[in-house]
């Protein structure tokens, strides 16, 4: 893949991913104001979440939208500010989409399921 | 030879506050996850796990640092709609009334979230 | 003692109005390389000077061996852009009562550039990078073919005209600070300058030129500072023509021409 394509791509995942977490954070968002209201506690959490099957598709699509947008974010500040040129950059960078996917649909499967 | 480098009196205007507020907080955003997901997966150890967590976050510097990262991701939204207006409509001269809604939104999503403790 | 050019620096340049005192500024200028030191000057202060009339002054009545580049005086050529307390700006068209501060002015050559001497920075990286992103228009026709026919209203050609005034004076690429973290960031205008030519429905090499500007440290490395916009002295909006090109290279990729 030529660097040109490369980089439009991943400029385009960056915001197709930021369009799709711009409506996933303001319902996050809403959800938190709601829930923090007179404290939190795993009960109440739990209580409503559990084998909730609309939640957990919210939350496994804000994860997998996550996992796109952030690791691209600190790619930009990797080049710019760490000065991490070469192939190991990019590698690292894929490494932390994976794990960050990996650690959110647990998290997802957690408290849903 | 050395090029000579730009320090804040070049950067002190608003686009420039714009872009620091937003990568400042993406990257705070990026390292707070794993904790947030480490944090929800203890649910999977069962409701005391949980719930030996959240009584932990009760005391009051976690629950600043919780507002805090409530503002943080408002003003990343923000920050965020804005670019992607930028970026993807037709230009108008609009960055700073759009930089103003962005703080508008955080200034709110903090109000509701400090409110509803 | 009289000299030549006392007529052209009087120490009051409006004779309607009243002597006052004369004061004077304190001028810190950039003297050396890539190494060197703030040089201490004083001025005369006149009621109308601009920060080009004070190197003028410097280099004339206190210091010959002051290196910097002038042209037209007019605010027309930008060859004066130096950085003046930390901004890049064309100097014969600031004001010295406009930017001073306590009296006093801090004069620099252009950031994000090698310093050859004193004031004046090598501008060879400006114009390759230029090349670099295709800012050449590629003809496709000869004289003996008809004109091309562009309406000036035309979208496209409406696009190209709003980026078309950069004469290259290098003040947006000083105030980008993308180019000083990513060297090889093609810089504002020369993207600027590609994407004029991307809207211009005679040039015949769009293809290579969305190649050429869209690589590493390509059109997707600006992260929107406005820096650019914020300082070009003609008013243009390199941030716009960026996310013109980014919008352009993305149609580009999902059409499969790129």
């Amino acid at each position: 893949m030529s660097a040109a394509r490369r980089e439009t791509l991943l400029w385009f995942a960056q915001r197709a991913s930021a369009a799709v977490l711009a409506l996933c954070v303001v319902v996050h968002l809403i959800t938190i104001v709601y829930a923090v209201r007179g404290g939190l506690s795993a009960a109440e959490i739990l209580g409503r979440a559990h084998g909730s099957g609309g939640w957990i598709a919210f939350y496994a699509l804000f994860v997998l939208a996550v996992s796109v947008h952030a690791p691209i974010g600190l790619r930009a500040i990797a080049i710019e500010w760490l000065g991490w040129r070469g192939a190991s950059r990019d590698w690292v960078v894929l490494a932390m989409a994976a794990a960050l996917a990996i650690a959110g649909l647990r998290a997802a499967w957690a408290v849903f399921a | 030879m050395i090029d000579m480098k730009n320090d804040y009196r070049s950067r002190n205007h608003s686009g420039w506050w714009a872009f620091l507020v937003h990568r400042l907080s993406g990257l705070a955003l990026a390292l707070f996850l794993p904790l947030h997901f480490w944090a929800l997966g203890q649910a999977l150890h069962g409701e005391a796990a949980l719930d030996g967590f959240l009584r932990w976050a009760e005391r009051p510097p976690v629950k600043f640092a919780e507002w805090i990262l409530v503002l943080l991701l408002a003003a990343h939204l923000g920050g965020g709609v804005r670019l992607l207006m930028l970026e993807f409509l037709p230009w108008r001269e609009w960055h700073k009334t759009l930089l103003a809604c962005a703080a508008a939104v955080a200034i709110a999503a903090g109000l509701a979230f400090a409110l509803a403790l | 003692m009289k000299r030549a050019d006392d007529r052209r620096f009087p120490h009051n340049t409006a004779s309607r109005i009243p002597r006052s005192p004369m004061s004077t500024l304190e001028v810190h200028v950039w003297r050396g390389g890539a190494s060197g030191e703030f040089r201490r000057y004083e001025v005369p202060r006149q009621e109308h000077q601009t920060v080009l009339d004070v190197v003028t002054f410097i280099q004339r009545r206190l210091d010959p061996g002051l290196a910097y580049r002038f042209a037209c005086r007019v605010g027309m050529c930008g060859s004066c852009a130096m950085t003046v307390n930390g901004v890049a700006r064309w100097t014969c068209r600031t004001h010295v009562s406009k930017v001073a501060r306590n009296g006093g002015l801090e004069i620099a050559p252009l950031r994000n550039l090698p310093v050859i001497r004193d004031l004046v920075c090598d501008m060879r990286e400006f114009f390759d990078k230029w090349a670099r992103a295709r800012g050449q228009f590629a003809p496709t026709k000869t004289r003996r073919d008809e004109f091309a026919t562009v309406l000036p209203s035309s979208a496209a050609r409406r696009e190209a005209d709003a980026a078309i005034e950069c004469i290259g004076c290098a003040v947006c690429y000083s105030s980008c600070d993308v180019v000083a973290w990513n060297p090889n960031y093609l810089g504002p205008a020369a993207l600027n300058r590609a994407w004029t030519l991307v809207n211009d429905v005679r040039d015949g090499a769009r293809g290579e030129r969305l190649e050429a500007l869209a690589g590493d440290a390509g059109c997707h490395a600006c992260h929107t500072h406005m820096s650019c916009t914020e300082r070009c002295p003609k008013r243009l909006a390199p941030t716009a023509s960026i996310a013109g090109l980014k919008r352009a290279t993305l149609a580009a990729v999902l059409k499969g021409e790129l």
